[in-house]
């Protein structure tokens, strides 16, 4: 018994990385199911348009080159699930003027240092000599704020559903040590409700009206904080299917398959492709977390998209002695500032309209130099087109 | 371009390019210096001269140390134009406050890698500054090579050759990444920082028709690929799952959003050769420990012309550019 055992254990500890993405990236299941969605999707009445809402699933999809794998009928819309490529202007020129302060640390998550406001970035900010940092994991500001007692550390939290429980167990820490110089610039925004707006708003600022959203391809990530049951509206209130799927090639393509099966026959539903990590619940500790720091913003603007109802959290006001716009209220700005004017992030992001048959795409708005939305990090529509291309 | 200059203008990418050619090149301009090879050919071809000035934080780091870096950096450049290092000189520019134990061992790994190389620095400076004004200590090492073969050149690569690989890719970037303060990664990771005088002086021994060699650092192998597309006005299409890519550096950039082909190397090399040489300079690279994974990656064709093509294992392919941007984890 004993041996049988110290085998087992060994045989664990050979387990590799390799083993657990080979089977999701394995080119004879990719084929597999390209073959399928093939078969299913000359069924189709009419071509059908799939919005990945997460820009986790652009990169994937243009990485993984799986536009090239599906027949013409099928497209992607890509969707605004990118935290940095939304984060509007004016968002960012708080962060710019809280990294100029004097004896004041600013923290944020990797590549949300890149995207400019209108003053600039945050590494030019740092270029021009302000302490802009970054991290990994939030947590790692407590570290920063510890070795730095006589500094102000501002979090500029950013994110989706995914990362908002990792600010506010930062929180959490902060208040229940009593950490006095760590404070919270709070720029967490949501799914569902920008998924309504994409479809459903007739507002000033967007009207989805023509939008070609035929169905959704519904978040990895955030789906396992929330759960699927944030969906559940989709399908029953506004007619369009929601597929839950994984970040890697295998998984989108079944997603695409489900989704193809769903019109082909007659449904219209909530369904779980990436079962090994989503549930309908999600994580509850994660989200009483969440509850117990946050509340919702009644409007939160998007770059590209306008204000969006519901669709931002702030620190509820029992925590306003750590909230950054709260404290730094006098030096922040409060104007608008509008998105460029030959920018067509917006019709992008409903799908009215590809990178391409922008006027500024690949010339005056690149990655090196955005003007919209789209092309911000390597997860915008725009940048994913001009990294990958669209070879066939 | 920016105002500033920023961390992204050293990456070894676009905008390092942008910023080597719009203020170096235009103030120096000359037609050795156009050539942007590794290293300058002069004296008729006799010797090849480069310099290189190193900075790495942390200074110790697994697998190597900063002046091993500062003397395999510059020998490397001479060995990719196919020339033995002989001669290097030393600058070193130091912080005020800085440990001389940690100067004298940084100094040891200098030697031995001189030693490895069958160079010696003969010549030298030595600056102190305050503190502050330089993070720890710079080197700069410049150095002279009898060029062993001549012809080699980036600008000449053809429909004829192939490309490969020495080793597996992306070691020093992930080790270094890994390494670095706010990413709290432990992994048995290191570097791969290693000279390559003796694999080059190897394939030329053994008669392998080289047209070109490039060390693949900053950058990564994305970037030495769309040079050599640029400069020698071909496609080059890589079989993606032809790439080696150690577990570790694999798992360190599926974590953090990265690409191996866009992480640094210290002791990796492209090679174009001949078609017909393939199998010959594989053999070659097989009997070095530190390239007994070498192999094949890709063809060089005129399909896209100066583009590079990466070709997926399921009927895919997407345009794989130079690197840009500073390096920065992903969010989700």
């Amino acid at each position: 018994m004993m041996t049988t055992a110290k085998i087992e254990v060994s045989k664990v500890s050979e387990l590799q990385l390799k083993d657990l993405y080979d089977g999701f990236r394995n080119p004879e299941v990719i084929q597999g199911f390209a073959k399928l969605i093939k078969e299913e999707a000359k069924k189709l009445e009419k071509p059908i348009n799939i919005m990945e809402v997460c820009g986790g699933h652009t990169h994937s999809i243009m990485k993984f080159g799986l536009p090239q794998l599906l027949p013409k009928n099928i497209n992607f819309i890509h969707g605004p699930g990118c935290p940095v490529c939304i984060m509007p202007k004016e968002r960012i020129d708080h962060a710019y003027i809280l990294a100029e302060l004097e004896d004041t640390i600013l923290v944020t998550l990797g590549d949300m240092i890149k995207v400019p406001g209108s003053k600039g970035s945050l590494q030019d900010a740092r270029a021009k000599g302000a302490d802009v940092r970054f991290v990994y994991s939030p947590l790692d500001t407590l570290k920063i704020a510890q070795e730095n007692p006589d500094k102000k550390i501002i979090f500029f939290a950013i994110g989706f559903e995914t990362t908002t429980p990792m600010t506010t167990s930062l929180i959490d820490i902060v208040i229940k040590k009593g950490i006095k110089n760590i404070f919270f610039h709070i720029n967490h925004v949501t799914v569902p409700e920008v998924m309504v707006e994409l479809i459903d708003s007739r507002d000033e600022h967007v009207d989805s009206y023509n939008n070609r959203i035929d169905a959704f391809l519904g978040p990895s990530h955030v789906s396992v904080i929330t759960g699927s049951k944030i969906y559940e509206k989709f399908p029953k209130k506004y007619g369009r299917p929601v597929v839950v799927a994984g970040f890697e090639p295998v998984d989108v393509m079944e997603a695409i398959l489900m989704i193809v099966k769903q019109f082909n026959e007659g449904r219209c539903e909530l369904e779980i492709e990436y079962k090994r990590l989503v549930s309908r619940d999600g994580n509850l500790k994660a989200q009483a977390l969440i509850e117990k720091y946050f509340e919702k913003a009644s409007l939160f603007k998007w770059r590209g998209l306008g204000n969006v109802p519901q669709s931002g959290y702030k620190l509820k006001s029992e925590y306003a002695y750590l909230d950054a716009e709260k404290v730094y209220a006098e030096i922040l700005p409060k104007e608008e500032i509008e998105d460029h004017k030959l920018c067509i992030c917006g019709d992008i992001l409903r799908g009215m309209a590809k990178p391409q048959e922008c006027t500024i795409f690949g010339t005056a708005c690149k990655p090196q130099t955005p003007l919209g939305s789209c092309m911000v990090s390597s997860e915008g529509a725009c940048a994913a087109y001009y990294k990958y291309g669209n070879l066939i | 371009m920016n105002k500033q200059i920023t961390l992204a203008m050293g990456n070894g990418g676009e905008e390092n390019n942008e910023l080597i050619s719009k203020i170096f090149y235009k103030a120096f301009q000359n037609d050795i210096l156009e050539k942007s090879e590794d290293a300058a050919v002069i004296h008729g071809g006799e010797l090849a001269f480069s310099t290189d000035s190193f900075t790495v934080s942390p200074l110790f780091f697994p697998g190597a140390d900063i002046g091993k870096l500062a003397v395999c950096g510059t020998c490397n450049d001479l060995a990719m134009m196919g020339a033995k290092p002989k001669y290097l000189t030393c600058s070193v520019i130091i912080e005020e406050g800085f440990s001389t134990r940690d100067l004298e061992k940084i100094v040891r790994s200098m030697k031995k890698e001189l030693e490895v190389n069958g160079a010696i620095v003969v010549s030298g400076d030595t600056k102190v500054v305050p503190r502050g004004s330089v993070d720890k200590i710079f080197i700069n090492t410049t150095g002279i090579g009898e060029i062993q073969k001549k012809g080699i050149s980036s600008n000449n690569i053809s429909q004829e050759d192939v490309i490969l690989v020495s080793r597996d890719i992306g070691r020093h970037g992930a080790t270094i990444f890994a390494a670095r303060e706010g990413i709290e990664l432990s992994s048995t990771l290191e570097s791969d920082c290693a000279s390559l005088t003796h694999q080059v002086q190897a394939l030329i021994e053994a008669g392998v028709n080289i047209t070109a060699l490039r060390d693949a650092t900053r950058g990564g192998v994305s970037a030495v690929l769309n040079e050599w597309a640029k400069q020698s006005n071909i496609c080059i299409e890589v079989q993606e799952d032809s790439i080696p890519v150690s577990q570790e550096v694999y798992g360190i950039c599926e974590m953090l959003g990265f690409e191996a082909l866009n992480l640094a190397n210290e002791g990796t090399f492209v090679l174009a050769v001949k078609k017909e040489d393939e199998q010959k300079a594989l053999e070659v690279l097989h009997g070095f420990e530190n390239s007994n994974n070498a192999v094949t990656i890709a063809d060089v064709t005129q399909q896209y012309e100066q583009r590079v093509i990466l070709l997926s294992s399921y009927g895919t392919k997407r345009f794989l550019d130079t690197p840009t941007g500073e390096l920065l984890p992903r969010i989700c």
